[in-house]
């Protein structure tokens, strides 16, 4: 099997995985930084190198609406968007989940208005944290490429049929021109079979889908949601071990660098982790025993994963990117407490919110957050959280 | 096959399966739910739904029962017309891709007063401006029934609703009707009507001639509601007749700009003899009343200009 | 790891010069990243474009604050920047200008390695336009030596088509040969 190496931007690439992913349909609507992904899809149709719909629907809203329609049909769907498209389709965001149509987003995360920015953070995946969709981080752009793979592998899987989102740093990533590995169509193939749904709407076999729920009703419609999203992390993992026997790339929900012999760790979520990496690199080499933590597989959360990736360490940093206002601190910080309290020898978390909106993080801050961390830590001041870089 | 095929509708030809069942749960007397069902008769069984919240779908979906004898997806309130754009893209998709088997099937989105001219007309606006193979079906109730006769933008004029109540200060509702059919000719469709279901052969064989058409279609249904208009339930299918004979809501169809009256009303009614015995409109003074007559007239004579052309 | 900035002005192509140098490197096996300095940019404003080159993967993603070279599309914007802020120890400032390197270093205070070439005089007589960032590409690979012209010719040919390639190529060539330093 060939595989070709191209400098290539991570939009376009990912736009030409969900194109050897084979779709039937894609609408979306164009938001920065999204807009590369989609423009791409659209060439690809335009140029009949693709055969699918493409929808340019009227807004997000509708973006999510086609897909749920597309879906219930059983045909292959892809959407993208990022921020105040999110959220502008939050409505139908969650009603995709509990419909179980297995539709693939790429998340290209941004800041919420407002104030109107169109840089980077987690604010607006945040906002659908509950909706029960599978949620995944990339670091970089090659994972963002085999993630879209992954993806309609897991979504589409009997035992799950949840939609999922790849998030993705917007800018950070979708505009990054770096080394990607493409699989040629075989092994996707392979990799992907075609999407095969029990309940789809045909008039051979009607079907009502969307009803509404009594009280007495509603609670085991929740419970049954829970279930199937817990069950969608045995397929996830498989899904990451198949790709890596035919790639020899390999993803773990919770991926470790260092950790394993490191005093306290820094706990990241998208494409920060590489950035620590090269830090933890540069402050191992001072003799400093610290490591990385890094969420891959945020929904359904993998508990265990993590409590083995912190085991013995005395601390973690927790890295969040968006703001819980009024909070205990960053919703990544404040699920991690939560799932440590009442942990036997459970390490300190103290916990840092930055990079809002695009603000460059630099290595010298990493070191500065990791340093002035590890001091609270020993302190015992690791109450709330701290706001980096606010200029006074 | 040409669109004349069905213009002689008879008792006779009229589909004998339900495809909306009875043991529904809507109102004694309503005629939304006896539109739906002879909207459902007329399209048949190739038919995909895709409803908004509203009335219909609450009283036809209770978990985990259903009165849909096709296949029917409700995603929320203002989106049926974006859902059944994904489901006929999708089929569309898959038809061609070899993986369903290629078979015509009507696609067909369907929502109250509400969902079509106040939160999804955007939606409605897309659907029809992609021009997706597919029909919009609005049941117009003249408000939020749903929720409890709250005031939509599609309530005529001095009804006093729940949102728009008559007051000391108030005539009710103060803003005209919205003309949904005239928005969506503007789109350029290849077909508008509007119907009612009073006038089940005029409804279904406007149902049908959509079937046809390659690309979309938008009908207009006023769905008398004995609860929200306060008359007796057994009056509904009278003031469905008495709306269209006084002129109120005039029965015609735009093929490709053509405009058509398909009823003309023998004798013209009185706008009176339509608004006697609401509830809704009850608190008017003959003013009022006179003003609304002079705006029915207005209205119905413009339709008609245009049939002329 | 080799790092570079270069600002321009929106449609002067200091993107696609940042893309040219990346694909380029990444075609011969090594690791490089290409991005702007992502903002509302419109057409004539200040741009700055970035570009990293290594044998190993690169995790690094924040913006580049410590150039081995600067390269400046525009002298027009030596009035509104610093180029030569971080410079790396021995790193150059490649600037478009008609003047010498040692005229600039005196009119804008500069102590680093300057780098000039005539790039407008150069794409005006090829392309008739003063479209100048293939232009100074060939002024990098000089002062650098990270790229050979066979490196950089199938991403340029591949970007502008084998006519218009053809041209970008002469002109690139041009500035390899007319690019004067003064240390």
């Amino acid at each position: 099997m060939a595989t070709v190496r191209k400098g290539i931007e991570v939009s376009i690439a990912l736009a030409e995985a969900v194109g050897q992913a084979n779709v039937d349909v894609i609408a979306a609507y164009p938001i920065t930084p999204q807009t590369h992904i989609v423009e791409h899809l659209a060439e690809m149709v335009a140029d009949g190198h693709l055969d699918a719909e493409f929808v340019p629907v009227e807004s997000e809203h509708s973006a999510m609406s086609v897909c749920c329609g597309s879906s219930a049909v059983g045909a292959r769907t892809f959407t993208s968007t990022s921020s105040q498209g999110l959220a502008l389709m939050a409505e139908i965001f969650y009603i995709a989940s509990s419909l179980r149509l297995p539709i693939v987003m790429a998340l290209a995360n941004r800041s919420l208005s407002g104030p109107l920015s169109i840089w980077n953070d987690h604010t607006d995946t945040m906002m659908v944290r509950d909706s029960g969709w599978v949620q995944v981080f990339v670091e970089n752009g090659q994972e963002a490429y085999d993630h879209m793979f992954w993806a309609f592998r897991v979504a589409e899987h009997p035992d799950v049929l949840y939609p999922t989102a790849v998030n993705l740093d917007g800018f950070i990533l979708t505009h990054m021109i770096e080394p990607i590995i493409f699989e040629d169509n075989e092994t996707i193939k392979k990799y992907l079979p075609d999407l095969k749904m029990k309940n789809v709407l045909h008039p051979d076999n009607p079907v009502s889908m969307g009803c509404f729920a009594m009280p007495e009703i509603y609670t085991e419609t929740q419970m049954a949601r829970e279930q199937g999203l817990v069950k969608s992390y045995p397929q996830a993992v498989k899904a990451w071990d198949e790709w890596y026997e035919l790639t020899g790339r390999r993803y773990h929900p919770i991926e470790t660098y260092r950790a394993d012999d490191a005093e306290y760790c820094v706990v990241t979520m998208g494409s920060y982790g590489e950035a620590a990496m090269e830090v933890v690199d540069m402050l191992r080499e001072k003799g400093e025993k610290v490591g990385v933590v890094k969420i891959r597989l945020w929904r359904p959360f993998p508990f265990e994963d993590f409590y083995k990736a912190i085991e013995g360490k005395k601390h973690l940093i927790v890295l969040d990117r968006a703001i819980s206002f009024g909070g205990p601190g960053g919703p990544v910080a404040t699920e991690i407490r939560s799932a440590l309290y009442n942990r036997k020898n459970a390490p300190a978390i103290v916990n840092y919110v930055l990079g809002l909106a695009g603000r460059d993080v630099t290595p010298g801050d990493f070191i500065k957050i990791l340093h002035e961390g590890k001091e609270k830590a020993l302190k015992g001041d690791t109450a709330g959280y701290t706001l980096y870089g606010v200029r006074e | 096959m040409g669109m004349d095929k069905y213009n002689v509708f008879a008792a006779a030809l009229v589909e004998k399966a339900e495809y909306f069942a009875p043991g529904h749960r809507a109102c004694q007397g309503c005629a939304e739910a006896l539109a739906v069902r002879l909207v459902m008769k007329a399209l048949g069984r190739d038919t995909i739904v895709a409803m908004s919240t509203g009335c219909m779908e609450i009283v036809s979906s209770p978990l985990p029962t259903t009165s849909w004898n096709v296949p029917w997806i409700h995603v929320a309130f203002e989106n049926s017309s974006a859902v059944i754009s994904g489901c006929a893209v999708g089929m569309k998709a898959l038809m061609r891709k070899g993986r369903v088997e290629k078979r015509d099937i009507n696609f067909v989105a369907m929502g109250g007063d509400g969902a079509t001219a106040d939160i999804g007309m955007g939606q409605l606006s897309g659907m029809m401006e992609r021009g997706h193979k597919a029909i919009y079906v609005c049941y117009d109730n003249e408000a939020y029934m749903n929720t409890g006769i709250q005031r939509s933008s599609s309530t005529p004029w001095g009804a006093s609703t729940t949102t728009s109540p008559a007051g000391s200060e108030s005539i009710g509702q103060n803003t005209n009707k919205k003309n949904m059919p005239q928005i969506a000719v503007a789109h350029d469709i290849p077909y508008v009507a509007t119907a009612c279901s009073s006038y089940p052969f005029d409804l279904m064989e406007k149902v049908k001639k959509a079937t046809t058409i390659n690309g979309a279609s938008y009908i207009h249904v006023l769905s008398v509601c004995p609860t929200g208009w306060r008359i007796p339930f057994d009056e509904s299918i009278k003031y469905g007749r008495l709306a269209v004979n006084s002129g109120v809501f005039p029965l015609y169809e735009v093929v490709n700009g053509k405009y058509r009256m398909t009823h003309k009303p023998e004798k013209f009614l009185p706008i009176t003899a339509y608004m006697k015995g609401q509830g809704r409109f009850r608190h008017l003074k003959d003013t009022d009343i006179e003003r609304i007559q002079q705006k029915v007239l207005d209205d119905y004579n413009k339709i008609l200009k245009r049939c002329e052309e | 790891m080799l790092e570079i900035i270069i600002h321009g002005r929106g449609g002067q192509g200091a993107v696609t010069t940042a893309e040219l140098i990346a694909i380029a490197s990444i075609n011969k096996g090594k690791c490089a990243q290409a991005f702007p300095s992502f903002g509302p940019e419109r057409r004539g404003a200040p741009v700055v474009a970035f570009s990293r080159i290594d044998d190993n993967k690169i995790h690094l993603r924040s913006k580049v604050y410590e150039p081995n070279v600067v390269l400046v599309l525009d002298p027009s914007l030596l009035s509104i920047i610093d180029p030569a802020k971080g410079l790396k120890e021995g790193g150059t400032v490649l600037i478009n200008t008609g003047k010498s390197p040692d005229e600039i270093k005196k009119m804008y205070n500069l102590k680093t390695k300057v780098a000039t070439v005539d790039a407008n005089h150069i794409a005006m007589s090829e392309f008739g336009r003063p479209i100048v960032n293939t232009t100074m590409l060939g002024a990098l690979l000089k002062i650098t030596g990270i790229l050979s012209f066979d490196d950089i010719k199938d991403p340029v040919m591949a970007r502008f088509g084998s006519k218009l390639g053809a041209k970008n190529m002469n002109a690139l060539q041009r500035a390899f040969d007319d690019v004067k330093v003064a240390g």
